[in-house]
């Protein structure tokens, strides 16, 4: 009974509490670059997700094989080979998706989550706990990058969901093409890069603001510890000290 | 040539146009001589990067047709060169090392670098355009970085709102950063005509 309790907690922690991307901070870039439309932003999610997941059951199984000295590079192998996998069967099922995340698809490689994720936790645990670990993440950062898309499609560009029948053409629905002209004069700076940071900067807001109500600290950049590159990282030792430990104000 | 290069440093701007190394951005962005050390690393990281997978590329996976192994052999061979330059600067550029050695553990899992060696694929440059463009794109990295620290210096002292203490302010700052950089857009293809 205690076991299933910890279990359903290692699924839920990362949709909400450990959001990887409002509340671990990791991920930003692929969350900037797909948020231009929902659509993107769930195929991007659901991609992540699954190398996510594969990586996670695989690094966990192997955990007592992998030499700690060369985890780092053997992490980087499972999960490129996921990626390649993945990407295989994006190009060939959902091309307008491919064309659509372009560059952004094979650099699921080093999106921080899911090194950070082999890091923290899968090389740690058991095989079902890194499981459910990987679908909560997976599911948590989809969320996160979900809601980012709808603010800026809907602002944007005056649609939401749009071209989602190249998704569900797969479950064989086409005739949905997502909702047009909610605005009359989109506001275009909201899909460029400017509007990017800005929405997320809000959102950010937002969840620091929810977070403080409920009495938890806020999200601040990686913290070194969520940093998959952590104990390699020789800023700790310089006189400089590592940069996102540093307290804002107290470097003087 | 000077096209790509000075596109490369404005129009696309890996961090404030194409969100490419966000992570490092924020991260050691707080102080001006960290900016300038972690991005002189990128820098080399990059040019020395796309110098040999350019060639792995052209020569070995092309003429297999193995393109489909890019990403797995671009990120080890990304990795086994970061190692393999910071045993070397250790060793015999001690002086090297203590400048930039500290920043390159951190530049295997940035995604510009990994970016800038599949843009280059992707947009079928030739060898001595993918070097320019990724020289380019490092230069591009440098400004944003040094910029932002400069800013964000500035942003230390003042009497900002609660929730937005700390990361979301700094977005929004990065956010006008990189509305002055869309300024930017058709300035490249005005003087060279494309």
């Amino acid at each position: 009974m205690a076991e299933n309790k910890s279990l359903a907690r290692e699924f839920s922690k990362g949709i909400i509490k450990e959001n990887p991307v409002l509340r671990l901070v990791l991920g930003t870039c692929p969350t900037l670059a797909t948020s231009v439309s929902v659509t993107n932003s769930i195929g991007m999610g659901i991609a992540a997700t699954l190398v996510l997941i594969c990586s996670n059951v695989v690094i966990s199984a192997l955990r007592k094989i992998i030499p700690s000295k060369i985890r780092i590079p053997a992490y980087i192998v499972v999960i490129a080979s996921f990626v390649t996998i993945v990407q295989m069967l994006v190009k060939a099922f959902v091309p307008a998706l491919n064309d659509a995340l372009g560059v952004y698809l094979p650099l699921i490689v080093v999106n921080c989550i899911i090194l950070g994720r082999a890091e923290a936790f899968a090389g740690k645990n058991s095989v079902p706990a890194s499981f459910l670990d990987g679908l909560g993440m997976g599911i948590g950062f989809t969320f996160a990058l979900v809601v980012m898309a709808t603010v800026r499609e809907v602002l944007g560009s005056g649609s939401f969901l749009d071209g989602i029948n190249s998704l569900t053409r797969l479950f064989g629905v086409e005739s949905f093409t997502g909702f047009h002209n909610i605005l009359s004069d989109p506001i275009g700076i909201f899909i460029m890069a400017p509007g990017g940071f800005l929405v997320f900067g809000l959102i950010m807001a937002l969840a620091n603001k929810v977070a403080e109500g409920k009495g938890k600290p806020k999200a601040e950049l990686g913290g070194c510890a969520a940093c998959p590159m952590a104990k390699s990282c020789a800023l700790i030792d310089s006189k400089d000290g590592c940069p996102s430990t540093v307290k804002e104000g107290s470097a003087e | 040539m000077i096209a790509i290069f000075l596109t490369a440093i404005l129009t696309e701007n890996f961090i404030l146009c194409q969100f490419l190394g966000i992570c490092p951005f924020l991260g050691v962005s707080k102080k001006l001589n960290t900016a300038t050390g972690m991005s002189l690393a990128v820098i080399f990281v990059m040019a020395l990067a796309t110098a040999v997978t350019y060639p792995i590329n052209k020569y070995l996976l092309v003429k297999n047709g193995l393109e489909y192994m890019q990403t797995i052999v671009f990120i080890l061979v990304i990795a086994a060169l970061v190692q393999f330059v910071e045993i070397v600067l250790k060793k015999f550029i001690p002086s090297l090392y203590q400048a930039l050695g500290i920043y390159l553990p951190l530049i295997t899992t940035n995604c510009a670098v990994l970016g800038v060696v599949l843009l280059n694929v992707e947009k079928e440059y030739t060898f001595l355009s993918s070097m320019i463009n990724s020289i380019g794109g490092g230069v591009g990295f440098l400004v944003a970085m040094v910029m932002f620290a400069g800013i964000r210096e500035r942003l230390e002292g003042n009497d900002i709102p609660k929730a937005l203490q700390g990361l979301p302010v700094t977005l929004i700052a990065a956010s006008l950063v990189s509305l002055s950089f869309q300024g930017f857009a058709g300035v490249v293809e005005g003087i060279f005509g494309h």
